[in-house]
């Protein structure tokens, strides 16, 4: 089984520094937090390399530094050593191209729909008018219509979901980064939502870091998957997913490529989990 | 049950006994009863010093809530945002809340003389610690990921407190006017009876001075009256301002 991911994979490896078409690049990046004056090592040797569009998944256990990397990204905190490369400029502040979304999804309890996804347009300064207009888009995009004066708590799981990926995607940020976004869903839910996601994706052109503890959802989203492992973390895996662009996620368990994916992948995770 | 026939039948009950004990069993002259209460709070209003009076305690309530209340906003919505400013002034301000703020009356007194200003400055003062204290708490308590998301977005400090910092914060702001309602008549009615000839508090004063137990009832019920009508005004606002809250009491609560 092993020999058949090793065709596929690529090690991890210094060759990504040259690579200047990327859109971003972590070069030699390691991160400790300091808790109560003691310094702690949260990921270090983290060499990546992502293209625009690519759909990047990124799995392994809590606490191995997944967030972190995310958070790197969005220019929320500063690498402690190495480089964050982002459109050929070292990240430096909040990165306002990428756009985040978690687990909990942020939206405002005081607006309704429409009032939530109008946030990220009123910052911008668009006029009422033009507002309404793309709201009406984005909330046709998301599958959203009818909710548009329901306020957030009136709204279940899912659709909180939607009205957040319609915020997100209000501003049209270049990089959506998503931290285990559909985590709380359940099954055939998050099977939606990840199919909403991977054609909203391709249709706009979005590179997309995505951040799960689950396999499957690993191997079903990406075009490349980083298995991270370790305390200090940093990326012992970087597999691509050879099941294309326009794979549908609800057929893709009939797919015998996918089941050999998972299958290597989960051979090459056990050991970590032992630990 | 009908809560309401319950109340009512209570309330019945309750001045019952008064009327009927007042007399045969305790003396009037201490406790009065609700039929003099209510000839002589019907004088009040027929010859007009309910209003006179009741007029000049509103507006210093009004006006020290008022007062109080934006100053405790706005501070606390300072505070709340600069950590290092909030670390500073904390031991002056712990020192001041500590403080019973009616001690701080014949300072005012001195400072303002015995007009309507001290009451009001009377009033501000102690409403300002409360509104600041909760308006503080509720800026600290909003979530920091939903603030950064908002960076994100390209949101600006300005765009940070008026989409994110004040809306959730004012829940607890209404939490601190809500409790200010009877604070704020203590200072007021505390204004009054130590130096004024004016206001609901001198009503109370005056009365008692003429040993008319009857009288200083009265003025009790005006006083209650009054907050009563001051808490349903700041409940209407409430539920204006956040229309968000208004059906999560009529849902029923899930786990």
């Amino acid at each position: 089984m092993l020999v058949a991911l090793k065709a596929i994979s690529t090690p991890v490896g210094a060759e990504y520094h040259e690579r200047a078409s990327s859109l971003i690049q972590f070069i030699d990046v390691s991160k400790s937090f300091t808790v109560k004056g003691v310094s702690k090592q949260a990921s270090h040797s983290i060499n990546l390399s992502i293209n625009k569009g690519e759909v990047v998944t990124v799995v392994g256990p809590s606490g191995c530094g997944k967030s972190t990397l995310l958070n790197m990204v969005a220019g929320l905190f500063a690498p402690t050593t190495g480089q964050v490369v982002y459109n050929g400029k070292a990240v430096s502040g909040v990165n306002g191209r990428t756009g985040y979304m978690t687990q909990s999804d942020h939206l405002l309890p005081w607006r309704d729909v429409v009032g939530n996804i109008a946030v990220p347009l009123e910052i911008q300064g668009m006029t009422k008018a033009q507002r309404l207009i793309r709201i009406q888009e984005l909330i046709k995009l998301v599958g959203l219509e009818g909710f548009e004066k329901s306020y957030p708590s009136q709204l279940s799981g899912g659709m909180r979901k939607r009205a957040a990926l319609a915020r997100l995607l209000a501003y049209d940020p270049e990089t959506l980064l998503m931290d285990e976004p559909f985590a709380a869903l359940d099954a055939q839910l998050r099977m939606r939502m990840q199919t909403e996601l991977i054609r909203l994706s391709r249709r706009l052109n979005k590179t997309v870091i995505f951040v799960t503890h689950d396999l499957d959802e690993a191997v079903a989203l990406g075009d490349r998957c980083l298995i991270f492992a370790g305390r200090p973390g940093t990326i012992v895996k970087d597999v691509q997913i050879p099941l294309g662009d326009e794979r549908n996620i609800l057929q893709l368990r009939k797919d015998p490529r996918y089941h050999q994916l998972c299958g290597d992948l989960w051979d090459f995770m056990t050991p970590s989990l032992s630990d | 049950m009908n809560i309401f026939l319950g109340r009512l039948a209570i309330f019945i009950a309750l001045f019952t006994t008064w009327e009927l004990s007042s007399g045969p069993l305790i003396d009037p002259f201490f406790v009065s009863s609700p039929s003099a209460i209510a000839s002589k709070f019907y004088d009040l209003v027929i010859s007009g010093r309910l209003f006179s009076h009741g007029g000049i305690t509103v507006v210093e309530t009004l006006a020290g809530f008022m007062l109080g209340a934006s100053v405790g906003i706005a501070v606390g919505l300072l505070l709340g945002r600069n950590e290092l400013l909030a670390k500073l002034l904390d031991p002056i301000l712990i020192s001041i809340y500590s403080l019973p703020k009616v001690a701080l009356a014949p300072l005012f007194i001195m400072w303002f003389g015995i007009g309507i200003e001290m009451k009001i400055i009377l009033t501000a003062t102690i409403v300002f610690f409360l509104v600041f204290l909760n308006t503080y708490s509720g800026v600290r308590a909003v979530d920091r990921e939903q603030l950064e998301i908002l960076r994100l977005m390209g949101a600006r400090e300005h765009h940070l407190i008026t989409k994110v910092v004040f809306p959730s914060a004012i829940q607890w702001v209404f939490t601190g006017l809500k409790l200010s309602v009877p604070y704020a008549l203590i200072g007021a009615i505390v204004g009054e009876i130590m130096a004024s000839n004016r206001g609901l508090g001198y009503l109370l004063q005056d009365a008692a001075g003429q040993l008319d137990t009857a009288g200083v009832f009265a003025a009790l019920v005006a006083i209650i009256a009054l907050a009563l009508l001051l808490q349903a005004v700041v409940r209407t606002v409430e539920t204006r301002l956040m229309p968000w809250k208004k059906d999560l009491g009529d849902r029923e609560a899930s786990v």
